[in-house]
């Protein structure tokens, strides 16, 4: 087996580590990496971590068609899930819906999907977008599909927990509504972040490489991750594993 | 009562220009047999509404023209990148956008459902999305001591709902199985109509097995088979997504005349599926 580790598998390795003690993650439509993470907590689980993945007959629990995850979202029963956004800024507020002035986009995205609601109601939002530019993590998003904060008067048990892109790991403090750089991948660098970062974020006098996958980790992905995910995303799979 | 249609365009012509029309995901039940008839057929100024998103039958259905409205969560195909025909349509400006949330469509889906005329929802306070939505009003949570806001969803009535299901039986009930949100779109809309895969052999609902996952023949107006009829996009349960052919449509439907060219192809003289 090859140890060169390739990023898809280094980001699958971060974001399992976050699902840790976790009893319940669901994952939306669109996110095979999210998906390969999931899979590779439940598989690292030392209890019984349940996976409910969009777009999964194997791995999906739901028996209530598509407002289950939804219903169960506001009743605290999941853990954690995984946004996205083809604009994200500094407040974690995300975009889903386009560039430009809405309804007359420039650049049209698929659209909200659930994000303007489980958001706000499931207490471990990881933000995963791979592409790390000045393009996708902008000052100001050009439409707010969900807010990253809320005013206190608002029932929002929930929201963001991380930002991972495919240079490095941001914590999302809360408190200050804003993002603290929490370690950077192997091969980059701190300069080449603020470089490449929209926004404006916190920098901690210390910043942390991010950990690669252990060779057992990277067995395991290669292996039985890769299959498990090939059911719903076939061509992540095949194109990254050659299964 | 519930007609047995012994072609898919019959059923189909039930269907008006300007209908309101509830369509599902590509991991529910698409109709794709009756959206090529509908193409076909030249059905015009559509609202259709994605519970909560839609897939490939809502970029066919927009790339041929047949759309005014839609109203949706999403316009995904998934792995395959972006919708083609629906992102041209919103560039050029000639289809209208309604952009909601899923849980927001299923609530309001719901509200019709218990014929009710609106329905309590979380989350959206502060996204754009309800800016743009008269018909969504925020209120206070009147059982809470503190001001608490919340979003009302207006119920969402469709005219039809169109579905692709694995099963049917004479008696006219269907088996949905778990997907059981075309459940709640036959429940919330004015008439519904179903192709499905195969014919039950007896009643689903003497099944104990099957009755629960079962839509009975009183909210189904129409039926007709349709063997493979969700092709190219799979059917849960039944046989996978023809990845090979939604490649040769994302390639053929870049462009507007590619778009033509393939809708000539498979919807005015089909080839057989493979």
């Amino acid at each position: 087996m090859s140890e060169v580790i390739k990023h898809e598998e280094m980001l699958i390795s971060v974001i399992s580590e976050m699902l840790n003690g976790m009893s319940h993650v669901a994952v939306g439509a669109s996110s095979p990496i999210p998906g390969s993470a999931a899979l590779l907590a439940r598989a690292n689980s030392l209890t019984d971590l349940r996976v409910s993945m969009l777009g999964s007959e194997e791995h999906n629990i739901f028996t209530n068609g598509g407002t289950e995850l939804f219903d169960c979202a506001a009743q605290g029963r999941i853990d954690a899930f995984f946004l996205g956004g083809g604009q994200i800024d500094g407040g974690a507020n995300i975009n889903l819906v386009g560039i430009g002035d809405y309804p007359d986009t420039k650049v049209r995205f698929p659209g909200s999907f659930g994000s303007a609601y489980l958001y706000y109601l499931v207490p471990r939002v990881i933000l995963f977008r791979e592409e790390h530019t000045p393009r996708v993590l902008v000052p100001k998003v050009d439409f707010i599909s969900a807010p990253g904060s809320s005013p206190e008067n608002v029932n929002r048990p929930g929201g963001p927990y991380a930002l991972v892109t495919e240079r490095c790991v941001f914590k999302f403090d809360k408190k200050k509504a804003r993002f603290r750089l929490e370690s950077i991948h192997p091969g980059h660098s701190l300069e080449e972040i603020v470089e490449m970062t929209g926004f404006d974020f916190d920098k901690p006098s210390t910043i942390s490489e991010t950990k690669p996958p252990s060779s057992d980790t990277l067995k395991l992905i290669r292996g039985k991750i890769a299959d498990e995910i090939s059911e719903t995303y076939p061509a992540f799979s095949s194109k990254l594993f050659g299964a | 009562m519930t007609k047995h249609f012994e072609k898919v365009e019959t059923l189909v012509s039930n269907i008006p220009d300007s209908s309101k029309i509830a369509l599902a995901p590509d991991y529910s039940g698409c109709p794709m047999e009756a959206i090529r008839k509908l193409i076909k057929r030249g059905v015009t100024s559509l609202h259709i509404i994605g519970v909560p998103s839609v897939g490939f039958q809502g970029d066919m259905l927009i790339g041929a023209g047949c759309v005014k409205t839609i109203e949706t969560a999403a316009v995904t195909i998934g792995e395959h990148g972006l919708a083609p025909r629906f992102t041209s349509a919103i560039k050029n400006g000639t289809i209208n956008i309604i952009d909601g949330t899923c849980p927001a469509i299923h609530a309001g889906l719901q509200a019709a459902q218990k014929g009710i005329p609106f329905m309590p929802v979380r989350g959206i306070i502060g996204s754009d999305l309800s800016k743009h939505r008269l018909d969504w009003i925020e209120a206070s949570n009147p059982f809470s001591e503190s001001e608490e806001p919340l979003i009302l969803v207006k119920a969402i009535t469709p005219d039809i709902t169109l579905i692709h299901v694995p099963l049917a039986d004479s008696n006219g009930n269907v088996w949905v199985g778990v997907r059981r949100e075309m459940m709640v779109m036959a429940h919330a809309s004015k008439k519904t109509l179903v192709t499905y895969e195969k014919l039950f052999d007896g009643n689903l609902l003497s099944e104990e097995s099957m009755a629960p996952g079962t839509i009975p023949s009183l909210y189904i107006d129409g039926l007709a088979l349709a063997e493979n009829g969700a092709w190219p996009v799979g059917l849960f349960g039944n046989y996978p997504p023809d990845e090979n052919h939604l490649e040769i449509y994302m390639d053929m439907a870049k462009t507007d005349e590619g778009f033509k060219e393939y809708i000539n192809e498979y919807v005015f003289e089909p080839k057989a599926a493979e």
